[in-house]
């Protein structure tokens, strides 16, 4: 072989198929992930500014513990823990249930740094605004709902921005929960001994495909929040 | 907290007071129901033995499995901490450069390692270099491949074999973690530099310093200060991700408690599991201790005209540094 061989992309795009479905599961676990990560951080966070001591306590130990777990530790247990070991299983198929363990997993792990964005969102509201509102006589959920809420989420677009990017980037950990990814193909391709020459492509492709779901989600966000930031 | 009001809630009265209470009772039942649960799951799949969990009062496992295991992974993050800030200087300072030539690539190098997933580039180092070494080997690269192994990267424990390189396991989770932490690192180290007031420098250069004069003397003493919170923050990440070292094999703390200890302790991987996962958190919990003392520390401290960077706020992701929020509150 030549080293011009070290950049024939005839391998790559032979297997082109394989890639593209891998980082088709990357998407899909994105984006179940990343519904599900908003809803149980929304949970946690009012969880841990709600005015019950049990709900708070309960938010802060959750988030306190999950936040410093690895994520290949939370990943492993769902997998090998919870679903071989305590058989807490989604489906028999085990490429779906180990996809939804991985989403689960991921979205309790994500949850929690959703939960920290959206409480210092919720943090930079003045608390003279609170006041104004309840003096004018407004209820607890008009309040929330034309005064607090509205400049809350305007303060945790872009925070909410990196933890989603974080989290694009995460779902490659789901590769040691058995979960075929777009990792687990290129590990696959790699270990073909036929494959020696289309290593340096393979590694530009993924790499290309990652900038491809990663920078526009960034500039999106960023976008959205220079947008509807408030002004003080 | 709960007796003042906060931007939520307002004092509670006599029928707000009561409503919590219930909610109290409620919320109680409910997570005492949940984990109730998890316990009898656990009862009803014997997890309970135990033959489980009493390995972990062995000497024998602690010094074999757990020890060895903390030590290759707090040895990768401290090497992976020090090559980092060393990357995070050279490369954050560089992005600041008045020189389009060095200030362009730096960043281009920045936001591409920082929008790279983690396992890929450990994966990079870990299986690239032995798949393309034999070819560079036949080239007239050869030589150079040779000696560049065997005279600078042999530090890091790489080998090369007629032609053939290996990476071992623990370069390349290092090399993973430097670029990408490294980049995190740069992006504080920019953010805390530009972070201090223009009259400090301005006030510099009046005194006749040069620009490197303005930057060592006065413009990083004070960005330091200011950084320590967001820095020693992040090295918890970067402590946490060492555990991506898993998938390759690396023989640190989660790789020995899941392929040391279950299978000659009855396949124990939960209670594996919830033991190492103590110990990384209470790692961590100290760390994060470390950082909100800093930075009390440092929001109290007259060395610096700047504002303290909170250890909460790491540098907004990749492809967002364009609308870089003031990350100093918490």
């Amino acid at each position: 072989m030549e080293l011009s061989d070290l950049f024939d992309f005839g391998p790559f795009f032979d297997n082109f198929d394989a890639i593209l479905d891998g980082f088709w599961a990357t998407i899909r676990l994105s984006l179940a992930a990343g519904v599900l990560s908003l809803i149980i951080g929304t949970i946690l966070a009012s969880f841990r500014v709600a005015p019950v001591p049990v709900l708070r306590a309960a938010g802060t130990v959750y988030v306190n513990i999950v936040r410093n777990t690895p994520l290949t530790l939370v990943l492993i247990m769902c997998s090998l823990g919870l679903n071989d070991i305590l058989a807490l299983t989604f489906s028999d198929d085990s490429g779906t249930t180990y996809y939804w363990w991985a989403v689960l997993g991921l979205s309790a792990y994500t949850g929690a740094f959703v939960c920290e964005a959206l409480r210092s969102g919720i943090n930079t509201v003045p608390i003279g605004q609170a006041e104004a509102a309840r003096s004018l006589g407004l209820t607890f959920s008009q309040s929330l709902r034309m005064i607090i809420l509205p400049q809350a989420f305007r303060a945790v677009i872009a925070p909410l921005g990196s933890v989603f990017i974080a989290m694009i980037k995460n779902t490659t950990v789901a590769t040691a929960a058995s979960y075929a990814e777009v990792v687990t193909q290129m590990k696959t391709l790699l270990d073909l001994p036929s494959f020696t020459s289309g290593a340096i492509p393979l590694f530009l492709g993924v790499a290309i495909g990652f900038l491809i779901l990663v920078l526009p989600t960034g500039y999106f966000f960023g976008w959205l929040a220079k947008r509807t930031a408030v002004v003080r | 907290m709960s007796g003042q009001a906060n931007v939520l809630f307002d004092l509670p009265g006599p029928r707000a007071r009561m409503r919590h209470r219930i909610a109290t009772g409620v919320a109680a039942l409910v997570f005492a129901g949940i984990v109730a649960a998890f316990v009898v799951r656990m009862d009803h799949k014997g997890q309970w033995a135990g033959s489980l969990w009493s390995p972990f009062l062995k000497s024998e496992v602690w010094e074999n499995f757990i020890l060895p295991g903390l030590k290759n992974t707090l040895g990768a993050a401290a090497v992976a901490t020090v090559l980092a800030l060393v990357f995070g200087a050279v490369f954050g300072i560089g992005r600041l450069s008045e020189h389009g030539w060095i200030r362009v690539p730096c960043g281009i190098v920045v936001e591409f390692f920082r929008a790279m997933p983690l396992l890929i580039m450990i994966y990079l180092a870990f299986f690239l270099p032995n798949k393309i070494s034999p070819v560079i080997a036949e080239s007239p690269f050869g030589t150079l491949q040779r000696n560049l192994v065997d005279y600078f990267f042999s530090i890091f424990g790489v080998r090369i074999d007629a032609g053939t390189i290996t990476v071992p396991a623990f370069a390349a989770v290092v090399f993973g973690l430097v670029l990408y932490n490294g980049s995190v690192f740069a992006e504080i180290v920019r953010a805390g530099i530009n972070s201090v007031p223009k009259g400090q420098s301005e006030a510099g250069y009046s005194i006749g310093l040069r620009k490197s004069g303005v930057l060592l003397r006065i413009l990083l003493p004070q960005a330091v200060t200011v950084m320590m919170p967001s820095i020693v923050a992040q090295i918890v990440v970067l402590l946490k991700d060492t555990a991506i070292g898993f998938i390759i094999a690396y023989p640190e703390l989660l790789n020995q408690a899941f392929k040391g200890i279950p299978p000659n302790y009855d396949n124990n991987i939960l209670q594996a599991g919830i033991v190492v996962g103590a110990i990384y958190i209470a790692i961590n919990l100290l760390v994060s201790r470390f950082a909100v003392w800093l930075e009390a520390r440092s929001r109290r401290s007259r060395k610096t005209s700047a504002r303290t960077m909170g250890a909460g706020g790491a540098p907004p992701a990749a492809g967002m540094a364009a609308t870089a929020t003031a990350t100093g509150d918490d």
